[in-house]
């Protein structure tokens, strides 16, 4: 009875060892079923999804116009204190003052990409771009002004 | 010196060592001092502290909106359930309707993360006891989910998608068929699960009667989740205080009784399934409207105090909010089901054998962040 037990287990044991290692050997010949991807070779094909939070972007138009207001719903909305947005009185043709952005800065090293100042942003001027690979040898790199040099507030946007 | 004052073999002949915080098989930061007789446990001593972010304290900082996002990095493996709970919590005190539309997104992606996270709790297991090869194709199955976290909301782990009173963006219009071509990748891949890892004697022999805790133990030391529900005890918050319409749903609760890490391994196991069985009932009828109601700018809660409760993938997950009526909580608390679960271990791995106490981390299946918070 023990004998029979005994050779009974290893007959089990062998048996669930080699339905593992038939697994592991039908995708050894068939080498099309792995999914793996090698990153920086693929850099070209890398498709990205359009939701993808990978920085924040002001997107300006061909005539170097952006959307901002500069109304700090998104410097308010932000749990990490990575945007800061400073105003500047500009005279308009009309002769009447008025609030516009002069710098929007942008922290990237304390960005967590929770996507808050996207959701809070009246005008739709900032969004979320594809952009991932933000690696840089000094901190002072990743403060970034999005706000392009002499860029100015799309008529009709208030 | 990492040992303290104690020497490392101290006057009654016993050997103290630290498994962690640098150790691979506790996937985090957790320091377990363990006491040794020869090859045997004495004692076993959580030290914890070492990915403390205080994020209680932060979130009273916090606007009602914002503090949903940093709860994503507690249980990372539960991102959405962790922002669901937070959300709930506010809907709960402002008595807002969340749509119809939005209680099933949310379920979708919480079932959804919750199977990603047995994935990678079945992807582990079989790494920390020596098993390399489970974990590639279990993490063939996850990458398909992760694929569809990013498409849907933006981000892999750290999704923050609910806000108080439904979900921050609407689905994208091949949601409900990328959802069924993962589904059913899963459920033809699921039997190279049992084949690989689950069937095999190796597996078995290391998780039968390892680590047994009983259902008086489970109830006394407060653990919750596939935990609790291998001793028997029935705690799945989802069928016991039903929120966000899991009540209109047909699944069962898995309950095994044993109670040792072989139990805990069936009730993950079984626990896909039903989650796959869930988003196979809501995927086809994602009913139409709004996904998200309409609420204030500028979110106060009414004085008093408020508590939610959700089902976490490794338990229950409870917020507690003191609210003094400004903009701010006053005092935000989590009962984490990890703190609760971590409990088990000096208790369950006493007189076992050092080799044993790498499958009871493995099943209780700790996430370290959730602990220190």
């Amino acid at each position: 009875m023990f004998i029979k037990e005994y050779f009974g287990t290893i007959f089990k044991s062998i048996k669930s060892l080699l339905t593992g290692m038939k697994l592991t050997g039908y995708y050894f010949i068939h080498p099309n079923k792995i999914i793996t991807e090698e990153y920086p070779e693929n850099r070209a094909t890398l498709n990205l999804p359009e939701r993808f939070r990978g920085e924040v972007i002001m997107p300006h138009d061909e005539k170097n116009e952006h959307q901002c207001t500069g109304c700090q719903s998104c410097e308010l909305s932000c749990p990490n204190g990575s945007i800061k947005i400073i105003t500047k009185q500009e005279i308009q043709p009309d002769g009447k003052k008025k609030k516009r952005i002069d710098t929007w800065v942008y922290h990237l090293d304390m960005c967590t990409m929770c996507g808050m100042c996207v959701e809070a942003c009246p005008t739709t001027a900032i969004l979320m771009g594809n952009e991932f690979e933000h690696s840089q040898y000094e901190k002072q790199y990743l403060k970034k002004v999005l706000n392009k040099p002499g860029s100015r507030l799309k008529d009709g946007v208030e | 010196m990492l040992l303290g004052e104690e020497d490392c073999i101290n006057e009654e002949g016993e050997f103290v060592i630290n498994i962690g915080p640098q150790h691979p098989s506790t996937h985090g930061v957790l320091r377990l001092k363990v006491w040794l007789d020869g090859e045997t446990i004495k004692k076993v001593e959580p030290h914890l502290g070492y990915i403390h972010r205080s994020i209680e304290k932060m979130s009273e900082s916090f606007s009602y909106r914002q503090f949903i996002y940093i709860t994503s990095r507690m249980d990372y493996l539960s991102a959405h359930m962790n922002n669901q709970a937070c959300a709930l919590v506010v809907e709960k005190a402002l008595q807002v309707e969340v749509p119809a539309r939005a209680q099933a997104i949310r379920i979708i992606l919480c079932e959804l993360s919750r199977l990603s996270s047995h994935i990678l709790w079945f992807a582990s297991a079989g790494l920390d006891l020596g098993g390399v090869t489970p974990f590639f194709y279990a993490f063939r199955e996850r990458e398909a989910i992760n694929s569809i976290m990013e498409e849907t909301c933006g981000a892999r782990l750290t999704q923050n998608f609910m806000v108080p009173g439904g979900v921050i963006t609407d689905l994208q219009p091949d949601f409900p068929k990328r959802i069924k071509e993962v589904l059913k990748q899963f459920k033809d891949n699921y039997h190279e699960y049992n084949e690989i890892l689950i069937g095999n004697v190796i597996f078995q022999n290391r998780m039968m009667d390892v680590g047994v805790l009983t259902k008086e133990d489970a109830i006394a030391l407060g653990c919750t989740g596939p935990v609790a529900r291998a001793s028997g005890l029935s705690c799945d918050i989802r069928k016991l205080y039903p929120y966000d319409g899991y009540e209109k749903l047909k699944f069962d609760e898995i309950l095994v009784t044993g109670g040792d890490s072989w139990a805990r391994c069936q009730v993950r196991m079984a626990e896909m399934l039903q989650s796959v069985n869930i988003i196979e009932q809501l995927i086809d009828n994602i009913p139409e409207g709004e996904f998200v109601a309409k609420t204030k700018n500028v979110l106060k809660l009414p004085k008093g105090e408020f508590y939610q409760r959700v089902e976490t993938a490794r338990g229950e997950l409870g917020v507690y909010i003191v609210s003094d009526g400004s903009a701010t909580p006053y005092r935000c608390k989590y009962r984490s089901p990890n703190f609760a679960n971590l409990s088990a271990i000096p208790h369950i791995s006493k007189g076992h054998k050092i080799g044993d106490l790498i499958a009871i981390m493995a099943t209780i299946d700790l996430i370290i962040p959730d602990i220190d918070r």
